[in-house]
């Protein structure tokens, strides 16, 4: 199902412009589809995002060989508040969203702050996929292959000064285009901010993606650029990020301040510690159905407790939750 | 207003109004069982069967819980005829929800349902419901209500507590919006305020 392109295209080319220019249409398109619950989206015209092909050896922690998630399941079920509260509700509402022209703004505690248009930002990267479980807070899981790049790229682009202790990420605040944001019941004081820790942002397996089954991303899903922090709980993976702020303290995430005894800023995934409200030793890896409902034991951080168990040794993770 | 008492009367001695009622309350186990046998559950079939059944369930209570009211403020006695099957149904309702809980989501550990019970409120909350519906469902019958006499009024109260418990359950549970527990919420208080002021007009 993956497109894959020649490793030797120059990185210039990489999402031609074309291709960029018509993802809107493209998007649109395929959500009315969606909405309409006919083919599988997979039929439709997608537009390919070239990239370098992973490397799927075993026992590489960028590629889990576990079963892929389907497109249809991923891009239909899913959390963003932005569009509403139910599962559906990002599929049936994100394409009002206008993701193009689309730029970050780089601001606090680093040498080059600034408005950075996304094409430029795509310019100096290197897109590759990485195949990465996603564990949701609510005890569900899918597995989804992502085209992205490091967010350390970026980072050491932007030159954080000494003063840099944390990341604040911020999502798209257009209540116009996202009905979520206009609802008088949320909880969600808008816009969305989530944060990381610098090391744990510069951490190889922290991915800034633009993609995932090998095209652009749906707006669903966190169109045009998301962050994936494959060892945490989905929500600190913040979509369609507009802002990015260089912090020498920690932020104050929109879950802590929502409901601070459930949601910490580290959510790392644990199955020893559960949420206040339900228990996080398992989770249903979707799609499950009800013969088999695919119940499995939630893995320390998510199965990559190898690669990221350094970032907190000594840490009473009980407490940082 | 007028015309729905009309309708109501109209019904009067009908004897096909009570089978009306009973296919109109199997609806939502049809829904359940048509989404579950033919897939259109979608990729968490789980999550949306609890959704599902718990939905109709607080649906179901607050249809019984609904009678009174509608016959003091409309004067619909008629519906009486029908309080004892919407009470069974929302009995069954709510079972259906507790055993699909207990299937897929505590898949029948006894170790994880005691550490439920003991440690989440929400949980604490929506089985306490379940457990004061079962005497109502018990003494549901005729001979109950003889046997009782003017007990069996006072036993069938226990749908107050009922009610403000499946409302903690549904509140407990908010995550990112507060319309659904907003609207429960304000359908008990208004539904039980004829009989609050009936409190007090006896007190």
């Amino acid at each position: 199902m993956l497109i894959k392109k020649p490793d030797d295209i120059a990185s210039s080319e990489i999402t031609p412009e074309a291709v960029y220019l018509r993802r809107r249409e493209f998007m649109q398109g395929a959500a009315a589809m969606a909405a309409m619950a006919v083919a599988p989206m997979a039929f439709s015209a997608p537009s390919p995002l070239s990239h370098t092909p992973v490397d799927a050896r075993a026992g590489n922690p960028f590629y889990t060989g576990e079963t892929q998630t389907p497109f249809s399941d991923a891009s239909r079920y899913n959390n963003f508040y932005e569009f509403g509260t139910d599962k559906s509700d990002p599929a049936k509402y994100a394409s009002a969203l206008t993701v193009d022209p689309w730029s970050i703004d780089v601001e606090g505690e680093v040498d080059k702050p600034g408005k950075y248009a996304l094409e430029d930002i795509l310019k100096s990267v290197d897109i590759e996929e990485r195949v990465y479980r996603l564990r949701c807070v609510e005890a569900w899981s899918m597995v989804i292959p992502w085209l992205g790049f490091p967010l350390s790229d970026l980072i050491r682009q932007w030159q954080p000064t000494s003063k840099a202790k944390y990341i604040q990420f911020e999502t798209l605040y257009r209540p116009s285009e996202m009905r979520g944001q206009r609802s008088a019941f949320s909880t969600i004081d808008w816009p969305y901010i989530e944060g990381l820790r610098m090391d744990e942002a510069m951490h190889p397996l922290t991915l800034m993606s633009v993609g995932m089954y090998g095209r652009e991303l749906p707006n669903q899903n966190g169109a045009p650029i998301r962050l994936v922090v494959p060892w945490k709980y989905g929500f600190k993976s913040v979509k369609s990020i507009v802002k990015i702020r260089f912090t020498e303290r920690q932020p104050k995430t929109s879950w802590q301040g929502i409901a601070p005894r459930e949601y910490g800023f580290y959510a790392n995934v644990n199955p020893k510690v559960d949420h206040p409200r339900w228990s996080q030793r398992y989770e249903r890896r979707l799609p499950s159905s009800l013969l088999s409902p695919n119940r499995i034991r939630t893995q320390m951080f998510n199965g990559y407790e190898e690669q990221v168990a350094g970032l907190y040794k000594g840490m009473n993770l009980r407490r940082y939750y | 207003m007028v015309d729905v008492t009309d309708r109501a009367r109209q019904l009067r001695g009908k004897g096909w109004d009570k089978p009306l009622v009973f296919v109109l309350c199997l609806l939502p186990l049809a829904a359940v069982v048509y989404g579950a046998v033919l897939g259109g559950l979608g990729p968490d079939p789980v999550k949306a069967l609890i959704v599902m059944t718990g939905d109709w369930a607080i649906r179901a209570l607050l249809v019984v819980f609904s009678v009174s009211a509608l016959r003091s403020w409309l004067g619909w006695s008629r519906l009486l005829r029908f309080r004892r099957m919407l009470g069974l149904f929302a009995g069954f309702y709510a079972s259906l929800h507790l055993l699909v809980v207990a299937t897929y989501l505590f898949a029948w550990d006894w170790t994880i349902v005691l550490e439920e019970l003991s440690e989440r409120p929400y949980i604490i909350a929506g089985f306490a419901a379940w457990l004061l519906l079962l005497p109502m469902v018990v003494t549901s019958n005729n001979y109950s209500i003889r046997r009782l006499g003017r007990r069996w009024r006072q036993l069938h109260r226990l749908i107050y507590p009922v009610m403000g418990l499946a409302w903690l359950h549904v509140v407990w549970q908010v995550r990112s919006s507060y319309l659904e527990a907003l609207i429960y919420g304000l359908l008990i208080v208004v539904l039980a305020l004829p009989r609050l002021r009936r409190f007090q007009f006896t007190r």
